[in-house]
């Protein structure tokens, strides 16, 4: 690959500290992650998964190493410039939702448009979230509010509100970490379609199932990468879908 | 930049969602506004209606009391003891210039009589110049004219009070009411001028040539008091010093045996008490809206706390410190200008109630409403910065993680 990386980390270290114990979550990682890439991030409880995707979201800031996101040293930046870089580069998808209780999908979805340095008109944003809800399939939601829709449903939500500033970088930390076996693949396919469409998708998982839908694996361990290997046997989500449909077909017949 | 309308769409869900806490915040502010208000809608329609009055007695007139008598302790009032004389009036009169006009006064009680009727009353002695003093019309008839003075002529103008009583059912002019026996004329009837800030009918009273009050009827050579009429409000103190000089000069005693007292003044000391009022009445709504404020910054850090969470996520998805810096604060101006809104309202309305119960004047200067808009304001972004400012300063990695 001739271009240069949307993430590039040197030696990254996170230290947590807590009152006298220093907790060492991040021990040095260094990762280049190049454009329409599709990483996913594994690793056991603990091993520094989502810390390193709060560094890479610029969420948080590293305690050691540096951060260029598309060619920008992040560890340099001010709070309000990092806010600028979460707004209009990096969509982030929360291991737990994180979206507005009584505020309805399609306002969810609006937010974070608020914030674009870019005015949006009230019509264009709203035409833009529909769209996204409409990419993840939940469009005839849009006035539903969190509490009246399903966990999948939910994440499809905050999915949409991660794609509606059209990020270049989409991060995801565990994205079907909840749901069952079909909803988690409806979601791998909404991001290969993403990914597809030239987006940069990094995704923390712990299902090995669900890591075979992207490119490259990278396995943490106690902070530090194990291993780093491109995925081989790929599984096509809209395959597996179709597969799983007629298996239950099948089921129905007997 | 955020939008400012999607900040006030986000504010007012955000107040609406807690309907009965954002009442419950506002009722401090509305209670200051509509105190003050209302306070300030009494007294000031209590001194204006003092300042009326005071009006009524003319417009920059200077009063010259005679002096106090005092006999083996006992001291009479103004005017008690005879020292002013008619002389006195006339060397007003030609040494002080700027003057308009100028009235000697001698004042009397007497039973008037009339057709069978009678009637006690007050009976003044005045110059032709007396009406336009006391900026006093003539509903019908005239004025007595200086020719009157000059011959002792026995000659009244009438007031209401004294018409209605003497006269019910008929047209007073011409006829003729007896003042100690002696007959005068009606030729004049004052135009009704109602109660002075004392609370003496000002109608009840029938007036005369001061030549004729002093030979026909009391056999006096003093007069009560002198009444000026200065040509404007600039030359009043002037022209008070210049009275007094002249008849210390007249009266050559070493204490002044006089007293000289302009329309300021008087102004001043009636309304002084309905001025206090409106201090004391001003300070203690005062202290209610800064009470309504320590409301509003109170509820403004709960809310903050309890919405760390949401905070957390509009920062993780963009929103600049400032963006929810400005969202705070316009949730607390927003409470407090509803708040303020509201107790102007209520304080109108609590106003007209007791103007109506009670039919004291009230008036509700246009000025207090647009300083009550302006403190209410004021005091939302006074007492919502601090909250607003904490929740400003959220991580955002800490903020999401808050439970
Ligand atoms: N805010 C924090 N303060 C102190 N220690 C923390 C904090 N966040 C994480 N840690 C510690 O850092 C280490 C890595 O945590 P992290 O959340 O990154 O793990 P993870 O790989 O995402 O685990 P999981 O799969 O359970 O989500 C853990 O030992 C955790 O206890
Ligand atoms: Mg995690």
């Amino acid at each position: 690959m001739s271009t240069n990386p949307v993430i590039q980390l040197a030696d990254i270290h996170k230290v947590y500290r807590t009152g006298d114990v220093d907790v060492h979550a991040v021990r040095g990682i260094s990762l280049n992650i190049f454009p329409g890439e599709f990483v996913a991030i594994m690793g056991s409880s603990g091993s520094g998964k989502s810390t390193l995707m709060n560094l890479i979201g610029a969420l948080d800031r590293p305690t050691g190493g540096s951060y260029w996101l598309d060619g920008i040293d992040v560890s340099t930046l001010n709070r309000d410039r990092l806010a600028d870089i979460r707004n209009e580069k990096i969509g982030f998808v929360f291991q737990g939702f994180n979206l507005l209780s009584r505020t309805t999908a399609l306002e969810n979805v609006e937010m974070p448009m608020l914030y674009n340095r870019q005015r949006i008109g009230g019509p264009e944003q709203r035409e833009r979230a529909l769209a996204c809800l409409e990419l993840v399939g939940l469009a005839a939601r849009s006035d539903h509010k969190p509490n009246q829709l399903s966990g999948g449903q939910q994440q499809r939500v905050a999915i949409a509100r991660a794609l509606v500033n059209r990020p270049s970088l989409l991060l995801a930390d565990e994205p079907t970490g909840n749901l069952d076996s079909q909803t988690s693949i409806e979601i791998m396919g909404v991001f290969q379609k993403l990914n597809e469409q030239g987006i940069t998708i990094v995704m923390v998982t712990h299902e090995l199932d669900v890591a075979r839908y992207t490119k490259r694996t990278v396995i943490l361990r106690d902070g530090i990468i194990r291993t780093d290997t491109p995925v081989a046997d790929r599984l096509n989500a809209e395959h597996e879908l179709s597969q799983l449909k007629q298996a239950q077909q099948a089921v129905k017949l007997s | 930049m955020m939008r400012i309308v999607a900040t006030f769409r986000i504010a007012g869900r955000a107040l609406r969602r807690n309907k009965m806490r954002s009442v419950l915040t506002m009722l401090g502010i509305i209670i200051g506004v509509g105190s003050v208000i209302a306070a300030v809608s009494i007294t000031t329609g209590a001194t204006k209606q003092v300042e009326d009055k005071v009006a009524s007695l003319g417009q920059n007139v200077i009063t010259v009391f005679s002096g106090n008598f005092t006999s083996g302790g006992m001291r009479g009032g103004w005017g008690s003891a005879p020292t002013l004389t008619v002389e006195d009036t006339k060397a007003i009169q030609s040494q002080v210039p700027n003057l308009l006009a100028v009235s000697p006064e001698v004042r009397d009680r007497a039973q008037v009589l009339a057709e069978g009727l009678n009637w006690n009353t007050q009976i003044l002695g005045e110059s032709p110049d007396y009406p336009q003093i006391r900026n006093w019309g003539i509903a019908d008839g005239a004025m007595f004219s200086d020719q009157d003075v000059r011959t002792l002529a026995k000659v009244a103008v009438v007031g209401k009070t004294v018409t209605d009583q003497l006269f019910p059912d008929q047209d007073p002019l011409g006829k003729t009411l007896r003042i100690r026996d002696i007959p005068f004329k009606i030729v004049g009837l004052l135009e009704p001028k109602g109660f002075n800030l004392f609370g003496q009918d000002q109608d009840d009273v029938v007036i005369i040539p001061y030549t004729s009050h002093m030979r026909r009827i009391t056999s006096r050579s003093f007069v009560n008091s002198i009444l000026v009429e200065a040509a404007s409000a600039e030359i009043i103190n002037k022209a008070q010093a210049d009275i007094t000089e002249v008849l210390r000069a007249r009266h050559r005693s070493v204490e002044p045996d006089f007293t000289v007292r302009n329309q300021v003044e008087l102004m001043q000391a009636a309304t002084a008490t309905s001025r206090i009022m409106s201090v004391l009445l001003g300070a203690i709504a005062s202290v209610s809206l800064i009470v309504g404020g320590i409301g509003i910054m109170n509820i403004m850090l709960v809310s903050v706390t309890e919405r760390t969470r949401e905070i957390g996520i509009r920062m993780a998805v963009g929103a600049r410190a400032r963006d929810i810096l400005v969202q705070f604060l316009i949730e607390a101006v927003t409470l407090s200008a509803v708040g303020g809104i509201i107790g102007i309202a209520l304080g109108i309305i609590a106003t007209q109630i007791v103007s109506a119960a009670t039919h004291w004047p009230t008036v509700t200067p246009l000025v207090w409403v647009g300083a009550a808009c302006v403190s209410s304001a004021v005091i939302g972004i006074i007492s919502g910065f601090y909250p607003a400012w904490k929740a400003s300063r959220l991580d955002p990695i800490e903020a999401l993680r808050y439970e």
